[in-house]
């Protein structure tokens, strides 16, 4: 990314708000996604819990998580390392209380971060549903968007280390994200994973031979719907991120909002002709986690490539996905209910190795004379960028994590799981008219 | 050997990062890059070996 803040005319920076506007469809659509994937006897949990993680997540991340993100251009902690700088984390007041608050790039990206972090603490929401106690959402989402979403951002979008592999090391532009691939899909998706090997899986999901048992989602039209939700929220984070992070002008929001709708629907129609071929249906639940894994890849390159190179990232994503969720369930024991792991991080780490594959990233690196040159390996910098999220933000996220759960147990008692988690926490269930059943607990 | 796992992939991403400070030719320093990546996705198997048999804690 440019080490310069980008400049907006207010045109451009009215458009990019109402652009980050858009995002909460996205966090509406995840939300109802998860819901539904949910049982019913959770539903009104997971909603509950969805309003949470995105309030506590506003909260934390604009107490400090901006402030650590920072922005480019402004103060950060740097590390010199074989005499070149290391941008490690973003060194501004906290509260944004060094924030003029009129429309500038950095007060919008700030709106975008708070936004993007709550989306982030939504992913693994899907993941730990029926069984993730609400107090422990809410204190896992603070540690997310309050330290980990910012320190990594602040490498990829504040003008950090991975941004500028590109000026000092010559490695292409620097690692490239345009809206979100790692920052927010990769980085929920781990977390994620990380949640569900703390909580373990839901009670009577594997039986005493190890082989899971199908637990349907309980409101297909929610999923679907949520879909098509999130689609509109997409447009808005991946043309905003582009704009502010990668120095695009905003008429870019055009064809940044063909791509990913062209990279979700070649995602769809892939995961849905896969399941046809091999189930002899249309599996609904793997259709939408393959366009929500279009959706992810897309927030990578979406600025970047031709209409037909985003459904060819479309095409791969939903394969990925829908054979990543039968391999996470069966191979490795990994309870997702919501298909979070598989559609958010490995749709956001196939979407930041796409940058590499089919990404034409304009020239932005400057040489000595002020010139922008373009240099080879761009592939080599998104791999950086992969191995970093797996080998740093992984453990991160996992170690933080379980220490909390050692101090607050995430895991709702087995008390909780047998009630459903809506009588459980809250008390009262979304659907009182309707007798709720528990006929799977039955031992096998 | 969760420990070993998570040691792994943390040692992956310090060689990944070693590579890119210390090499300044592009293929020994994407030859690094990609022996760090390998190192990392020998911990992530482990990490992943050692996580099936906490299922049984909550059966």
């Amino acid at each position: 990314m440019p080490a310069t803040a980008p400049t907006l005319s207010d045109t451009g920076a009215a458009l990019c708000a109402i652009l980050i506007l858009l995002v909460p469809l996205a966090g509406a659509g995840l939300a109802l996604i998860n819901t539904g994937l949910g049982r019913s006897r959770s539903a009104a949990h997971l909603m509950m819990s969805s309003l949470c993680v995105v309030s506590v997540a506003a909260l934390a991340y604009i107490f400090c998580g901006f402030a650590w993100q920072g922005f480019a251009g402004q103060p950060a902690h740097v590390a010199m390392i074989g005499g070149k700088p290391w941008g490690w984390l973003g060194a501004g007041p906290l509260l944004l209380r060094h924030m003029t608050f009129a429309a500038s790039p950095a007060l919008l990206a700030a709106l975008l971060g708070m936004l993007s972090a709550g989306l982030a603490g939504l992913i693994p929401l899907g993941a730990g549903a029926d069984r993730w106690r609400l107090g422990a959402c809410c204190a896992s989402t603070a540690l997310l968007a309050g330290w980990t979403f910012p320190l990594f951002s602040h490498w990829v979008w504040g003008g950090g280390w991975l941004a500028q592999l590109g000026a000092d090391y010559g490695i292409g532009q620097g690692f490239v994200d345009a809206g979100g691939a790692s920052t927010i899909q990769a980085m929920g998706g781990l977390t994620a994973l990380a949640i569900v090997w703390i909580l373990g899986a839901r009670r009577g999901k594997y039986a005493h031979d190890g082989m899971p048992t199908a637990i349907p989602g309980h409101n297909a039209v929610f999923v679907l719907f949520g879909c098509l939700l999130a689609l509109v929220g997409w447009w808005g984070l991946n043309s905003a991120g582009t704009i502010l992070f990668n120095g695009a002008e905003p008429g870019v929001a055009v064809i940044v909002a063909i791509n990913s709708t062209l990279s979700a629907a070649s995602a769809a129609l892939a995961a849905a002709l896969v399941t046809n071929t091999r189930f002899g249906k249309p599996d609904a639940s793997l259709t939408a986690n393959g366009w929500i894994g279009g959706l992810a890849a897309s927030s990578g390159a979406c600025a970047f490539v031709l209409p037909i190179e985003a459904a060819i990232i479309g095409v791969i994503a939903g394969v990925l996905v829908t054979f990543s969720v039968e391999w996470f369930e069966l191979r490795m024991s990994v309870d997702d209910p919501g298909g979070s792991i598989s559609a958010h991080a490995m749709g956001g780490l196939w979407g930041v190795l796409a940058v590499g594959v089919f990404g034409s990233i304009p020239p932005r690196v400057l040489n000595s004379s002020g010139q922008a040159v373009a240099h080879p390996g761009q592939w080599l910098a998104q791999l950086v960028g992969i191995a970093t999220l797996i080998g740093f933000v992984l453990p991160l996220t996992y170690g933080l994590n379980w220490l909390l759960n050692r101090v607050y147990p995430q895991r709702v008692p087995a008390e909780g799981e047998r009630q459903g988690m809506d009588l459980y926490e809250l008390g009262a269930g979304a659907y009182p008219e309707f007798i709720t059943h528990g006929d799977e607990f039955t031992e096998r | 050997m969760k420990i070993l796992g998570f040691m792994l992939l943390l040692s992956g991403w310090a060689i990944v990062l070693t590579a890119v400070a210390l090499l300044t030719q592009d293929g020994p320093r994407a030859a690094f890059v990609l022996a760090g990546i390998g190192v990392e996705i020998v911990g992530l198997t482990l990490v992943i070996r050692a996580h099936p048999v906490r299922r049984g804690e909550h059966e």
